[in-house]
């Protein structure tokens, strides 16, 4: 009733074991272990051992990662702190990483719970920093498309855009440089945020695609508060338009645009070495 | 760059180090390396790509380095494993029997299979991924599983038998 399809290769046996074979094959697969009672018991015995091997030694990911370890990555990084190459972002990274190793041995002992899997992800998810992100993601969605007014300080004032915006978030601000990548600036508009004002720079290229760089306090009150004092780059596409942000000094910065990953990192990187 | 992330890794990182392995020391030796090299390399890790594979490379290219200078033990199990595995109870549970079979089996592939095997069951990584970790053509990545999963079950199949009265005489 069906056209026959090609019987199953070995290569292809192994996909189905491993989740890998595309789903046009699956049927191919299917009606051969139907029919040939030799790949069934092959398939069968894949399985088991597959399954067993997946319970090897599964219980090392909820064992707290050993001291010595930990140890090992701070050990390197006052190394990695000093090299001049990578500018501040490996003493970024770096100083990131002992304050997390700390507070995440230390809630080890506290909780002796086997979180490690998580504890990285939970640092991200300070709530005060995901809701700036979320922000960012929206004023982008929001002012992006706009034609006739998507700045209320147009770029030809720049002068008086950030001596403006400066003055309502109450910390000099600079514009950061992107015309290497071919963004102008458009200009910028103030935004209300959870703990104060936030600030929205446009830019431009000649095609008219926007990024906007979005700039705000955290606030400092919040629960996780040293952690939100800095963070290293990071990437975030839950909200509508993706982002690549980071947090200096208890300073938030977001750049978003509808742009492949390694674009926005490109500008993301632009803007935060002109910003530092 | 996201120091972070590499810190969510190290459980995965410690569990396939000890498959590969088979000894829970070399294994979290191997991890040791492996992190102090990603940290002095973190340049060569391209920012966005993957970070997962790029700390398995590094790892299978310090592991791979130390199996050429000196030749693997053969079929080891860790001393110290062995009186965890038959604690609280002279009859080892059927699980735990069933691990110390599988990773002294594992030990007799060669490895190269054994790698191959053990990303693709243990880390789930796509064999292209693997491929790339391993420095491998994506042929190679296929006949090495082929080749790991019908040995391993052959060692299986005829460990099961000779092992356990060996571990019974220990009552």
């Amino acid at each position: 009733m069906n056209r026959p399809a090609p019987p199953p290769t070995d290569d292809e046996l192994h996909a189905w074991i491993d989740g890998q074979l595309p789903a046009d094959r699956h049927g191919a697969v299917e009606d051969a272990i139907a029919r040939d009672p030799e790949v069934a018991a092959k398939i069968a015995a894949w399985h088991t051992q597959r399954d067993a091997l997946r319970r090897l030694h599964g219980e090392l990911l909820g064992e707290p990662v050993p001291a010595p370890l930990m140890n090992a990555l701070e050990r390197d990084l006052p190394r990695q702190a000093q090299r001049v190459s990578w500018l501040r972002w490996g003493g970024m990274a770096a100083g990131l990483l002992v304050a997390f190793a700390a507070g995440w041995l230390g809630s080890m002992q506290r909780a002796r719970e086997p979180t490690a899997a998580r504890a990285g992800a939970q640092l991200a998810r300070v709530p005060a920093v995901r809701e700036f992100v979320h922000d960012a993601s929206v004023a982008h969605a929001v002012y992006a498309p706009e034609k006739r007014h998507p700045v209320e300080v147009a770029a030809a004032e720049q002068q008086h855009l950030v001596q403006w915006l400066s003055k309502r978030l109450d910390r000099p601000l600079k514009v950061p440089d992107l015309s290497s990548q071919g963004y102008v600036l458009v200009g910028g508009r103030l935004l209300p945020g959870e703990s104060g004002a936030r600030a929205q720079f446009m830019f431009e290229d000649p095609a008219g695609e926007r990024v906007t760089l979005y700039i705000g306090t955290l606030d400092a009150n919040a629960a996780g508060a040293t952690a939100a004092r800095e963070t290293a780059f990071r990437f975030a596409s839950e909200g509508p338009v993706p982002s690549f942000y980071w947090v200096d000094q208890g300073f938030g910065y977001a750049l978003a645009g509808k742009l492949p990953r390694e674009v926005l990192l490109k500008l993301a990187t632009l803007a935060y070495r002109d910003l530092s | 760059m996201d120091a972070r992330l590499l810190v969510e890794h190290i459980p995965s990182l410690r569990r396939y180090a000890r498959a590969l392995t088979g000894n829970a020391w070399a294994a979290d030796d191997l991890v040791q390396d492996t992190l102090e090299r990603a940290c002095s390399k973190w340049r060569l890790w391209v920012a966005g790509s993957d970070l997962r594979a790029w700390l398995f490379t590094v790892m299978h290219n310090i592991f791979a380095s130390q199996v050429r200078r000196r030749p693997p033990p053969h079929a080891v199990v860790a001393l110290d494993d062995v009186p965890q595995e038959l604690q609280g109870g002279i009859d080892p549970g059927r699980d735990q029997g069933t691990q110390l079979d599988l990773q002294r089996c594992l030990m007799q592939l060669p490895e190269e299979q054994r790698a191959v095997l053990l990303l693709v069951t243990l880390q789930d990584l796509s064999y292209a991924e693997v491929a790339k970790v391993l420095g491998i053509p994506a042929g190679t990545v296929m006949s090495r599983l082929s080749r790991a999963r019908v040995r391993l079950q052959e060692l299986l199949d005829g460990a099961a038998a000779p092992v356990r009265p060996g571990l019974r005489r220990l009552k």
